[in-house]
């Protein structure tokens, strides 16, 4: 059998044969960055220490457990890829790559990651990136996804781990702390998704995906925008009562909190005649801030994790 | 025909099979490392107890 007649029967396109770098996008990379920064995050405020070389090797296993589901969902969700056109030129919907590559890419890694994070910390951080790959895969991309508009909502939850899992590497446990940092983000992912939808919106309608913009129209999707903002300062605030807040945390949460506030306010005051008038610009400028958001959460309280360990400040 | 030649397969997927070898390395490596800081910096009592054996 010649390599010309296994490419037919696998519908790969050998014109466009994949090379590493194909391989490597089904790891989504830019999602991967997000859930390296956060799990970074959580295991540098969490109590105690880690050997440095163990903590790298720990991120390195969620990174690569994160990578493994994003393998999965598009092995699952290729179909919708294809229509969309924000994802048509992934890897398999391009081609490239056939849907058992992925499939078999994506169980061998998240296998590798969680017996090697158990193998490297301990059985609580393995097992809580186990339950995050079956969530985000099982869970959101084959059970919420193409059923419900809280698909965001509930799924955003696979995208909350991270935090938690750096900090039981290092402790073992699950914390206040820890599952404030994961509320931090759960309640983040859906003001960052619907504002995003609100001005992506066709995409999602062509690949009947239910969005809330598709199956409620954007007046709800301001709404659930404000409403699920200020559920988030709440969820901000309440860092204060555990030992990670300090003086950079309150800066940035007041700042932050305020400005995404108002701009939940001013996304709900607008209509579609308003934003189609400016091209999206307020809800562009709402998803950006967005971003810089959960950075600075993040940021400032491993900037006074540092600050309280030269033994400047500490919590409140 | 020599039985070194490289068939026109080995130059079109060269930039996998490079980096399949590369991260093979990177794992040994990364496990090599994860042994030696386990054993002697985490469990030195351990390690000192195994070593006068």
């Amino acid at each position: 059998m010649t390599d010309v007649t296994i490419s037919l029967e696998s519908g790969r396109d050998d014109s466009r044969e994949a090379g590493f770098g194909d391989y490597f996008a089904l790891l989504k990379p830019r999602v991967m960055s997000l859930v390296v920064f956060t799990a970074f995050a959580g295991l540098i405020v969490a109590p105690g220490g880690v050997h440095p070389f163990v903590g790298f090797f720990a991120i390195l296993c969620i990174a690569i457990g994160g990578g493994a589901s994003g393998a999965l969902n598009m092995w699952y969700d290729s179909d919708i890829d294809r229509v969309m056109k924000r994802t048509q030129s992934r890897p398999i919907p391009a081609g490239k790559v056939t849907r058992e590559e992925a499939l078999g890419l994506g169980l061998t890694l998240s296998t590798f990651a969680v017996v090697m994070l158990w193998l490297a910390t301990n059985w609580v951080a393995a097992a809580l990136l186990a339950f995050t790959i079956f969530f985000y895969v099982v869970v959101y991309t084959m059970g919420l996804k193409r059923r419900t508009p809280q698909n965001i909502v509930i799924g955003g939850a696979a995208g909350a781990f991270p935090p938690m899992i750096g900090w039981a590497a290092v402790t073992g446990d699950i914390t206040l702390s820890s599952v404030l940092m994961f509320m931090l983000i759960f309640m983040w992912t859906p003001p960052h998704f619907w504002s995003l939808a609100l001005f992506m919106n066709a995409d999602y309608d062509k690949a009947r995906v239910p969005m809330l913009t598709v199956t409620h129209g954007k007046r709800a999707t301001r709404n659930h925008i404000l409403v699920y903002t200020i559920l988030l300062a709440g969820f901000s605030a309440a860092m204060f009562a555990t030992p990670l807040a300090g003086w950079s945390y309150l800066v940035v949460a007041v700042v932050m909190n305020a400005l995404f506030v108002k701009g939940a306010i001013a996304l709900w005051r607008r209509d579609e005649a308003v934003a189609e008038a400016d091209g999206y610009r307020a809800e562009k400028a709402f998803f950006k801030l967005s971003l810089a958001y959960t950075f600075l959460h993040f940021m400032a309280l491993m900037v006074d994790k540092a600050l309280f360990s030269f033994g400047f400040g500490g919590p409140f | 025909m020599a039985i070194t030649k490289l068939h026109e397969i080995h130059d079109r997927r060269r930039s996998r099979n490079v980096g399949l070898g590369l991260v093979l390395g990177a794992f040994v490596v990364l496990l090599m490392g994860l042994t030696v800081v386990k054993v002697t910096v985490l469990d030195p009592a351990h390690f000192a107890q195994e070593a006068s054996r």
